[in-house]
């Protein structure tokens, strides 16, 4: 029956990664950890593997339809591994708390952006 | 932040967008797609279809480094169970774009901004 779930929250998840351009992995992690019983440390490792798979998969669709830039993708993800050795930095220098409400005010900030965005263009 | 920028004003702002995606990846473990999406329509103005297609582009170098650092270094990674539940997923992500490409595009930001607000949720509430 778990096993089960986690199919169906996986099949969500690649559904999300397709539908907004996002890995999964927010859905995928909660799937191997509470359903299949992996620690947070090899869900999350786990979930980077499906996230390869799901980004593969979906981006060779949006190329399909028209919807890849090839370039500037290569150049911003041949770029991340420095944010990672930043974010790893961060991490170790500042509470995790206040980098969590730092990403929340982000996301939040953005989510407003684009909403008010999409209301003028609607 | 406007979306004709100079061949080298283009090239720092994805940069920064790479940089940003890694950072937030190397913090929390999600993905980049979260600020790569936004920005690519914020800093460059791409349409939503064309933002989410080049940030799965993205996701795939970002999680290959990831995944090969995690699964090589520390040995983390169930290979089985993720290749097996990334049967699902993989069917999910067709299913997905397929949608999308039936939908306005201004849906995808108010989806967007959904997930954006949830994840914002999660990290107060941890």
């Amino acid at each position: 029956m778990n096993e089960f779930i986690a199919v169906l929250i996986c099949l969500a998840g690649g559904m999300t990664g397709g539908l907004v351009g996002v890995g999964g992995g927010v859905l995928f992690v909660p799937a191997l950890t509470v359903f299949i019983g992996l620690s947070q440390v090899e869900g999350e490792s786990t979930s980077l593997l499906m996230i390869v798979v799901v980004a593969i998969v979906g981006a060779y669709r949006q190329q399909g339809y028209g919807n890849v830039r090839v370039r500037e993708a290569l150049i911003i993800g041949a770029l991340s591994p420095l944010g990672v050795l930043v974010g790893v930095a961060l991490a170790n220098h500042l509470s995790e708390r206040a980098l969590q409400l730092a990403f929340a005010a982000l996301a939040l900030f953005m989510a407003a952006q684009l909403v008010r965005r999409a209301r003028a263009a609607a | 932040m406007s979306a004709s920028a100079s061949p080298d004003h283009a090239l720092l702002k994805l940069a920064a967008i790479g940089t940003v995606a890694g950072i937030f990846s190397g913090l929390f473990g999600v993905g980049g797609g979260t600020v790569i999406v936004p920005l690519l329509i914020f800093w460059f103005g791409y349409g939503e279809r064309l933002a989410t297609g080049t940030s799965l582009a993205a996701i795939v170098i970002i999680g290959l480094i990831g995944a090969l650092a995690q699964g090589g270094v520390y040995g983390n990674v169930h290979v089985a169970t993720g290749l097996l539940l990334s049967i699902p997923a993989a069917v999910g992500v067709v299913l997905g774009t397929a949608i999308q490409q039936r939908i306005p595009q201004v849906a995808v930001s108010y989806l967007f901004a959904l997930l954006l607000v949830a994840i914002a949720v999660e990290l107060i509430l941890s």
